[in-house]
């Protein structure tokens, strides 16, 4: 599944500088040294924080999409940081739990 | 055989959202010398917590990459405070970093773990109030 096709099922853009990139798997995590020491290259990541640091854990651990769920909000400058920095970040109203096992069945 | 690429970077203390400046350049330079995606992302990754750990713990400090066929070695240097004790700071858990930390979502006591889950060969040469340096090494084959 690529990224953009979430869009059709309750996901919002926030920052959508990459929307083909394909996503495997699924990992959830607001500790960010945690989530760089357990999340695989092309998951979706599943977070509740919205700091700068995000962008940076995101590209570094090389993610396919960040979702903020809850809906949280990312601050404007932050979303510019993601277009920047080729992240794509999508918003859910779900929390995570709910919002991985809507993942879980559109990725099987 | 040719020269050794070598990337040098002053890692910034002044601005906390900035860190990983560093990493992701370097990150961004290793993608265009072409180097296998796995062994960027491990790179990329030990280097971003070293920073991380520089900016919490020691008010900044250098870091240099150097890149050559085989390997790839970073070598971070801070004057902070240096670290007590090694054994206890390598574990998984242990973490000294304030609460102004945690709510930026670091401080999980994950980052010279996965540091050296991330490189080959991991070195801490640290002294008390002079400083920390730490080298760590990631074979490309």
């Amino acid at each position: 599944m690529i990224v953009s096709e979430l869009l059709e099922h309750g996901f919002t853009e926030v920052a959508l500088p990459d929307p083909e990139r394909e996503i495997h798997g699924v990992y959830i995590g607001d500790l960010l040294s945690w989530v760089m020491g357990r999340a695989q290259a092309d998951n979706a990541w599943i977070t509740i924080m919205s700091n700068i640091n995000v962008i940076a854990v995101a590209t570094l651990a090389d993610t396919a999409v960040v979702i903020l769920s809850e809906d949280v909000e990312l601050p404007e400058e932050i979303v510019r940081q993601a277009e920047m920095k080729d992240v794509n970040v999508l918003r859910s109203p779900k929390p995570s739990y709910e919002t991985a096992v809507l993942l879980y069945e559109l990725l099987k | 055989m040719s020269e050794p690429l070598v990337f040098h970077f002053e890692v910034d203390v002044s601005d906390f959202t900035s860190a990983g400046t560093a990493s992701v350049t370097v990150k961004k330079n290793l993608r265009q010398l072409g180097l296998p995606s796995d062994v960027i992302r491990k790179l990329s990754i030990a280097m971003y917590e070293g920073e991380i750990n520089m900016v919490i713990h020691a008010e900044g400090g250098t870091a240099d990459v150097i890149v050559t066929e085989e390997y790839i070695d970073i070598i971070l240097k801070d004057h902070g405070p240096g670290i007590p004790d090694v054994d206890l700071a390598m574990q998984e858990g242990y973490s000294t970093a304030t609460a102004q930390i945690h709510s930026l979502g670091f401080g999980a006591g994950m980052g010279l773990p996965n540091m050296k889950r991330y490189s080959d060969e991991m070195k801490i040469d640290t002294e008390l109030g002079v400083g920390t340096t730490v080298t760590m090494r990631i074979w490309i084959r």
